[in-house]
């Protein structure tokens, strides 16, 4: 089995997430970026536990625990977007300059 | 076969945690959360204590290390002394919090079910051994940080802080699980134990470099070290008080856990590598954020501020040991020690601030001028705690700047001198707006909105008298008699003997 295309793929995926985290304006569309770039992540992991032959399968058990990880952080997320939106009527993160240096 | 014993302070944290939430349902009086969680965080002390004893005694079954889950999961000296701190830090921030959150419209049951689940999650941090376990101990501290910033509903300033702190939380997140897959990926092992030992082949791939990098890297975010400081200041102003208290000592000092564990257990043997990153990243922090510091005017922004440069000098001597690849065993120590009384001086100038602020509704530093006139008892320990920060004899602070520069400079080349030199530097300009701070109360006329009158009948609440006097008393106890946080700083290093 080759692993270079799996490597590849979670390389480009976390390479868009984290373009998409910092040039994107909306709150939520961040949001599903760093769902990208954490689907990223349970790529290469699942890759390399199926290449290794992980008789542990390490790899995968923390795909698991990282799903529901990223679960509750979308949901923290969320949560604190929709608290910005009712106070400011605007999800817009250029426009979070109250404190500044 | 589970050791029992050994995880008793996490099953008793569990119950707490659940009981504090089961208490938020059954009552009106929200308080009794606190009550509820302050209970359950002295009996998690008592395991903790008897396990820290149990290891001399004959009687005992078992000694220290106590693996437990095939080697993930391991209770040994220096996890037991950072249990003992988070617990502490925990206990301090619930007194803190009290008054603060019947001042106004908040919710209370939650705020301490968060604040425990955090505490929780960064208890299991400081004896998980594996990549897996460390994670989940990570996001378990974060994800109750992100929402206790943004506890004062109605502020722009704190949903601002919430929204800040989430963003650069989640993308030093996925940093770091990058670097794991990545090291999972080169070696095969999420065990620090295993990666420690994993052979010459595997550490010189560049892919191994990379996935370290990016660990590292992921974990300055929880310590707010250069380069993922920038979410410190403002979240700090904007959050409420007693969650930033707990954000730069709880939530710091789990980052570091995380930081000493994956440097000495998993990368010992690379230690020249990651010595020279960590170098940099002390001299980063402790000179930007001390520069910065000295044109604060919000005293909150000030101590965040503070928080970052203080963050560099705990990474100083860590770094210049590794870098110049002497005996880690000393380092380790310092950053111990430095934890250990950080936690205590920077508790004690949070509760100050939270005292003061309940009265001035203000945290600029121009309404705080004159605080002498209206309250002559807080000024005092006002001063003091800054001085601890500053490193002034005889109070705690300054045992940890010298454990600090003997460790650099006991280094012995120009990685420790440099840094040496750089460090006592950056305590000239960190005395400077410390003492600016202390002046400015002390001295400064009261400004004309302030009525020193109506503000010295205010009184102090009952849970931050106790705060206050358990800091205080630490704070000049530990400056006096050093040798208590030296032995324990020695007990933690014992895990390290033989490693190198």
């Amino acid at each position: 089995m080759t692993i270079i295309q799996f490597v590849l793929l979670g390389a480009a995926l976390f390479s868009i997430g984290l373009y998409g985290v910092l040039t994107r304006k909306n709150a939520v569309l961040v949001l599903a970026s760093v769902e990208l770039m954490l689907a990223a992540v349970n790529v290469n992991l699942v890759a390399f536990d199926v290449y290794l032959g992980d008789a542990s399968h390490a790899g995968q058990i923390m795909t698991l625990f990282l799903i529901a990880l990223a679960a509750a952080e979308v949901g923290i997320g969320i949560a604190i977007v929709l608290l910005v939106f009712r106070n400011r009527r605007s999800a817009n993160i250029d426009e979070l300059d109250v404190m500044r240096y | 076969m589970i050791d029992y014993h050994a995880i008793l302070p996490e099953i008793i944290l569990g119950v707490t945690v659940l009981a504090v939430l089961a208490t938020d349902l059954v009552t009106r009086e929200k308080y009794y959360g606190a009550i509820v969680g302050m209970v359950g965080l002295f009996a998690a002390l008592v395991p903790i204590f008897t396990l820290g004893v149990c290891d001399d005694l004959a009687f005992c079954s078992g000694s220290l290390p106590r693996e437990l889950f095939g080697g993930s999961y391991v209770v040994d000296q220096y996890s037991l002394v950072m249990k003992g701190l988070f617990i502490g830090a925990a206990f301090i921030a619930i007194l803190l919090s009290v008054a603060y959150l019947q001042s106004d419209r908040f919710y209370e049951g939650e705020y301490y079910f968060l604040l425990l689940a955090a505490l929780f999650g960064a208890v299991v941090m400081a004896s998980s051994r594996d990549f897996i376990t460390m994670i989940v101990g990570l996001e378990l501290v974060s994800g109750p940080g992100f929402l206790l910033a943004g506890w004062r509903k109605a502020d722009e300033k704190s949903n601002e802080a919430a929204l800040k702190y989430f963003i650069i939380g989640v993308i030093a997140f996925a940093l770091l699980v990058m670097g794991v897959s990545l090291l999972y990926g080169i070696s095969g092992t999420q065990l620090f134990a295993d990666l420690a030992v994993a052979p010459a082949a595997v550490v010189d791939e560049p892919v191994f470099l990379l996935g370290m990098l990016f660990v590292f890297l992921g974990f300055t975010f929880k310590i707010s070290a250069v380069p993922f400081h920038v979410w410190t200041p403002d979240v700090y102003e904007g959050s409420p008080t007693p969650v930033t208290a707990w954000l730069s000592v709880g939530s710091k000092t789990a980052g570091f856990v995380g930081f000493l564990s994956v440097a000495y257990l998993a990368f010992p043997t690379h230690a020249n590598l990651w010595g020279p990153l960590l170098w940099i990243l002390a001299i980063a922090s402790m000179t930007l954020g001390n520069l910065v510091a000295v044109k604060q005017t919000n005293i909150v922004r000030l101590l965040g501020y503070s928080s970052i440069a203080q963050a560099g000098f705990m990474l100083a001597p860590f770094g210049a040991a590794a870098a110049a690849g002497a005996d880690l065993q000393q380092a380790f120590g310092a950053t111990i020690i430095y934890l250990l009384i950080y936690a205590v001086m920077n508790l004690g100038a949070f509760g100050v601030v939270i005292a003061g602020g309940a009265r001035v509704k203000s945290y600029e530093l121009d309404d705080w001028a004159g605080m002498w006139r209206w309250a002559p008892g807080l000024t005092v320990l006002l001063a003091m705690f800054f001085m601890s920060l500053a490193g002034i004899p005889p109070l705690a602070g300054w045992f940890a700047k010298l454990a600090m520069f003997s460790a650099t400079i006991g280094v012995g080349s120009w990685w420790g001198y440099s840094i040496a030199v750089i460090a006592a530097l950056n305590s000239v300009v960190a005395f400077v707006y410390y003492s600016k701070v202390v002046k400015s109360t002390v001295f400064d006329n009261v400004p004309d909105h302030v009525d020193p009158e109506a503000l010295s009948r205010i009184e102090l609440a009952p849970t931050l008298t106790v705060a206050l006097g358990v800091t205080t008393i630490l704070v000049l106890f530990l400056g006096v008699f050093p040798g208590v946080i030296g032995n324990l700083s020695k007990f933690a290093s014992e895990i390290l003997a033989g490693t190198f």
